[in-house]
């Protein structure tokens, strides 16, 4: 599945890099706050889901190679953030859900593949 | 600590410079990449320069990591000055940590990096001095063993 799917089947709102929705396949995904965890343990071309919004996550994301990031219950990510992750090419995007319901959507869409 | 003629890079690291962390950990991945490192060698480097790097900007008033590439090994050296750790046993314990308010509300200082950085490594070596500072080696051997 497509980053590009994943905006339109829950309502997404893109931040950055729209440009990259549509190429960008999703390996699965991985919900975390702590940076250290979302370090150690999330993969390779995971959907990362936090409701960190801080720069810092771009750095996370873009060391692990995440397709994109889901910031949860419509908080916005900060303007250094959006710069940044627009610099590292890391697709940022908003849901209005809370963690809990978005990360069970997304766990089904990727199941049903 | 392995030759010069081995040494890669040297990273300047402030500390409380939150905004720039992962710049460091970032450009040792590229490099490592650009050398054409095996893949899952770089993704526990890229934890261990990470963690090293949260750690110097969170507790150390500045630091340097270094990067050396040897034929069967890849370490890294992260050396700060700053408050130090007075019980390194306890602060290698999961969940143990004295980060503040601000460093866990960005989502740092929830006690995982040193374990990270150890269950990271092949070898690992943790030394300091209250009041001086830290001396962090990790050691990734390359030929998987």
């Amino acid at each position: 599945m497509t980053l590009e799917t994943l905006v339109e089947q829950l309502n997404l709102k893109c931040k950055c890099c729209w440009e990259k929705l549509k190429t960008t396949e999703i390996k699965g995904g991985y919900a975390g706050d702590l940076l250290s965890d979302v370090m150690a343990n999330s993969q390779e071309g995971n959907v990362w889901v936090t409701r960190q919004v801080h720069v810092n996550i771009v750095a996370v994301a873009s060391l692990k190679e995440h397709a994109g990031i889901v910031i949860v219950q419509g908080a916005n990510p900060e303007k250094d953030t959006i710069d940044r992750a627009t610099r590292e090419g890391i697709p940022i995007m908003v849901s209005d859900l809370p963690e809990f319901e978005l990360v069970g959507r997304i766990y089904q869409l990727i199941q049903n593949g | 600590m392995p030759s010069d003629e081995y040494l890669e890079g040297i990273y300047y690291i402030q500390g409380r410079d939150f905004v720039d962390a992962g710049v460091v950990s970032s450009e040792i991945k590229r490099t490592l990449k650009d050398k054409g490192i095996p893949e899952n060698i770089i993704r526990r480097v890229a934890i261990i320069a990470f963690e090293a790097e949260v750690n110097i900007i969170s507790y150390a008033d500045q630091g340097t990591i270094q990067l050396f590439i040897e034929p069967e090994a890849i370490t890294i050296e992260a050396v700060d000055i700053g408050q130090g750790i007075p019980d390194i046993e306890q602060a290698l314990v999961e969940g143990f940590s004295t980060a503040d308010d601000a460093i866990r509300e960005m989502g740092f200082g929830a006690g995982m990096g040193l374990a990270n950085i150890k269950k990271s490594s092949d070898i690992f070596k943790l030394a300091s001095e209250p009041g001086s500072g830290t001396h962090l080696t990790s050691i990734i051997k390359l030929n998987g063993q």
